[in-house]
């Protein structure tokens, strides 16, 4: 062989051998959630972490999102699953965390905790050990999408008040028009939907004293808030028992109804729908004229670190990333989500209005605090609500319900 | 000789049992890992508390005690099971009954008997998931092919699935609809078996059709019936399908359509919007189905098989 056949195999060996080399230092981390629907923007989010940091490529992977625990606690178990998980927040993490299957975040390995509000942070922390295990991600807003153009050929303004919502209600109602869309087929919603309506009858003072055990909610302001809703059934679509939330959706933007009790999570669905809708986003009705407009807001979710990945350094360095300005504008910006990251701008107009009715907030109860042991609120509610719209039990069966099925676990219930 | 003879047989008999069992090991090793170990496993979990996701520790009969004594678990599990049980009546009467009757008329071979008998078995061949979405569809109370039929002799819009007293009936509806064909195809078949001498004879004296139905066929189809009535037990207590599609995994509207299977689903894996998963619990609802429907359909079986003889 001559030197020059040689020294041409040397050089292409040293060539393969630093491709090799440069392939086996690229780290590659899979991100599991149940948003198949984001998988467009997730991936050009992933792209940009990706320009900022070369060695680690982030795979996209989604799952159905009613079997996405399952998937998730099966994949866990068995040691595996995605480096980086998406997480439900408050209880349903809770149980993960139990388990020992994610890593817990500090400021010394996701320093972008710091830009996170200390309610946001709540959702993502373990009550137990008051680490953090989920940097969270949107927080979600439930109130009153109104739909401007039936309102305006109606020659009608949008209610604030009670009184004012019933009077535009029956207004709507023989002018033919659907007053507001909802039904009860969708049990996860009807709970928003008691939210959403009781709240701003509610007020925090009823939050401080049912979480600190003043009160359950056999409380009589709890049961006059259920009572609130009967009276919405008359406005409430013909069969509204069997419509679901999906149909409610429907009527709203093709403008059979002109009012919708929803969530933020629903704007940019409703627009992609129908581009041509003219929409609002506004609190529910309030008690009486002069209250604080009261929207519901709970936090989603959080990104967490898997426990057994094989690459934490780069899962963590990712969520790290997931919780920076530059993150939280972007993903604000494509998913019509409204991120919690601190000084995040968000450019969309009715996006930013929720923004700022968050301001002023109650928590979606049973959510923030009653879905960490069974039966879960969450639950008792959905199983009774139903029930309670459809006559077979009285406002204060339910409270009795929720508040005697709770006592198992809420200690505070106990005896009362 | 007599050794080389021996020696031959014995070898003829460990190849033959070798080949013997590298034809069964397969389907053991399948049945093994799939089947009974799963099993296996679901009744150790039933007697484990869980903490989070992972065991914590043996507790006994605890989670049996919850799921058939404490309330609300066991208000749950007794509303679950009365719909198993109101399942399997009303497919018994309505479904099999409706099967056996449309048997009969396919046999008297009608015009247009074979084309009916395709019609009749069509549905069999869709999936469940299909059925219960397309029976959704046309239940729906503003847009759905029922109302809209109804509305036409001035009968206001009806919530079929939203309403407590009408939401059962309505998945019992689809499910009979998907599968009247299959009890229908089997108790033809037995009818078809039927000896044409029998059914001349008791023509000749006289036997009408109710008579020649109810004292010669339905006698005589004994072990077709057997086999319907304990698929349909089996059926109806794992029943999961239709209803899941139709009225979603807490069974509304208010647990008016929760059944077993559905139970088992939400306790053990949980929802994303009710939270806790707790395979102690869900593990002996399994653990407590699995008695239910080995144990009556062994007793079932024994008390139809010795009904066939004495009929």
């Amino acid at each position: 062989m001559s030197r020059r056949r040689i020294g041409l195999a040397l050089a292409a060996a040293s060539f393969a051998w630093g491709l090799a080399a440069s392939v086996a230092h690229a780290t590659d981390i899979s991100f599991w959630t149940w948003r198949q629907e984001d998988k467009a923007a997730y991936n050009e989010l992933f792209a940009d972490f990706t320009k900022a940091n070369p060695d680690i490529h982030v795979k996209f992977e989604s799952f159905p999102d009613e079997n996405y625990p399952t998937i998730v606690s099966t994949a866990l178990a068995a040691g595996k699953g995605g480096d980086v998980i998406h997480t439900h927040a408050y209880g349903w993490l809770e149980q993960f965390v139990k388990a020992g299957y994610f890593e817990p975040q500090d400021m010394t390995s996701v320093p972008s905790l710091a830009n996170q509000p200390a309610d946001a942070l709540v959702a993502g922390t373990y009550r137990a050990d008051k680490k953090v295990y989920s940097l969270p991600f949107a927080s979600q807003t439930l109130g009153l999408f109104i739909n401007k153009d039936v309102f305006a050929k109606a020659g009608l303004t949008p209610p604030t008040t009670w009184d004012e919502f019933i009077s535009v209600s029956k207004a709507l109602k023989e002018k033919g028009i659907y007053p507001l869309a909802n039904g009860m087929g969708t049990s996860w919603f009807n709970e928003m939907f008691v939210a959403i309506f009781t709240n701003p009858f509610l007020g925090q003072d009823f939050v401080s004293d049912l979480t600190s055990g003043k009160t359950t909610f056999k409380d009589q302001r709890y049961v006059a808030a259920l009572g609130k809703l009967l009276e919405l059934r008359d406005y409430m679509p013909d069969g509204f028992e069997g419509i679901d939330y999906e149909t409610a959706g429907q009527l709203f933007i093709s403008g059979k109804a002109a009012m919708l009790a929803g969530g933020s999570f629903d704007i940019a669905t409703y627009r992609t729908q129908n581009p041509a809708i003219n929409m609002d986003f506004v609190a529910p009705p309030m008690a009486k004229a002069g209250d604080t407009p009261q929207v519901t807001k709970f936090f989603d979710g959080g990104y967490a670190v898997n426990a057994k990945s094989a690459n934490k350094e780069a899962a963590l360095k990712l969520v790290n990333w997931m919780g920076t300005k530059e993150f939280g504008d972007k993903f604000s910006a494509l998913l019509g989500n409204i991120s919690p990251i601190k000084g995040v701008v968000i450019k969309d107009e009715l996006l930013a209005h929720v923004a700022k009715l968050n301001e002023t907030a109650m928590p979606h109860i049973n959510v923030v605090y009653f879905r960490f042991e069974k039966p879960t609120g969450s639950e008792l509610l959905q199983g009774d609500i139903t029930k309670m719209m459809s006559g077979s039990i009285t406002p204060d069966q339910l409270a009795a319900d929720l508040t005697n099925g709770l006592a198992k676990w809420y200690k505070p219930f106990q005896g009362k | 000789m007599n050794n080389g003879w021996r020696h031959t047989a014995k070898a003829f008999r460990w190849r033959r049992s070798l080949w013997i069992a590298s034809l069964l090991t397969p389907a053991l090793v399948v049945m093994v890992l799939f089947v009974l170990w799963p099993l296996l496993s679901a009744f150790r979990l039933a007697f484990y508390e869980f903490n989070g996701l992972q065991p914590t520790g043996f507790v006994g009969f605890e989670n049996f005690r919850k799921v058939l004594f404490e309330t609300p678990y066991s208000d749950w599990t007794y509303n679950a099971l009365k719909h198993n049980i109101i399942a399997f009546a009303a497919l018994m009467v309505f479904e099999n009954g409706t099967a056996f009757l449309l048997a009969y008329a396919l046999l008297k071979a009608l015009p247009g008997h074979r084309i009916h008998q395709v019609i009749v078995f069509l549905p069999v061949v869709l999936s469940a998931v299909i059925v219960g979405f397309l029976w959704k569809l046309f239940l729906h109370p503003l847009f759905g092919l029922v109302n809209q039929t109804l509305a036409l002799v001035g009968i206001g819009a009806i919530p079929w699935l939203g309403n407590e007293s009408t939401a059962l009936g309505s998945i019992l509806f689809a499910n009979i609809w998907h599968w009247l064909g299959f009890p229908t195809l089997v108790l033809l078949a037995g009818m078809q078996r039927v000896s044409k001498e029998v059914i001349e004879a008791a023509r000749l004296d006289g036997a009408g059709d109710y008579v020649l139905m109810t004292r010669i066929i339905w006698p005589l189809i004994a072990p077709s019936v057997t086999i319907v009535t304990i698929l349909t037990f089996i059926g109806s207590f794992n029943w999961f399908e239709i209803p899941y599609v139709m009225a979603g995994l807490t069974g509304s509207p208010g647990g008016a359509t929760d059944v077993l299977g559905l139970y088992f689903y939400r306790t053990a894996f949980g929802s994303t919007t009710t939270g806790i998963q707790d395979f102690g619990q869900g593990s002996a609802l399994a653990v407590m189905m699995f008695i239910i429907v080995a144990g009556v359909t062994a007793i079932a079986l024994r008390y139809l098989r010795r009904r066939e003889i004495e009929l």
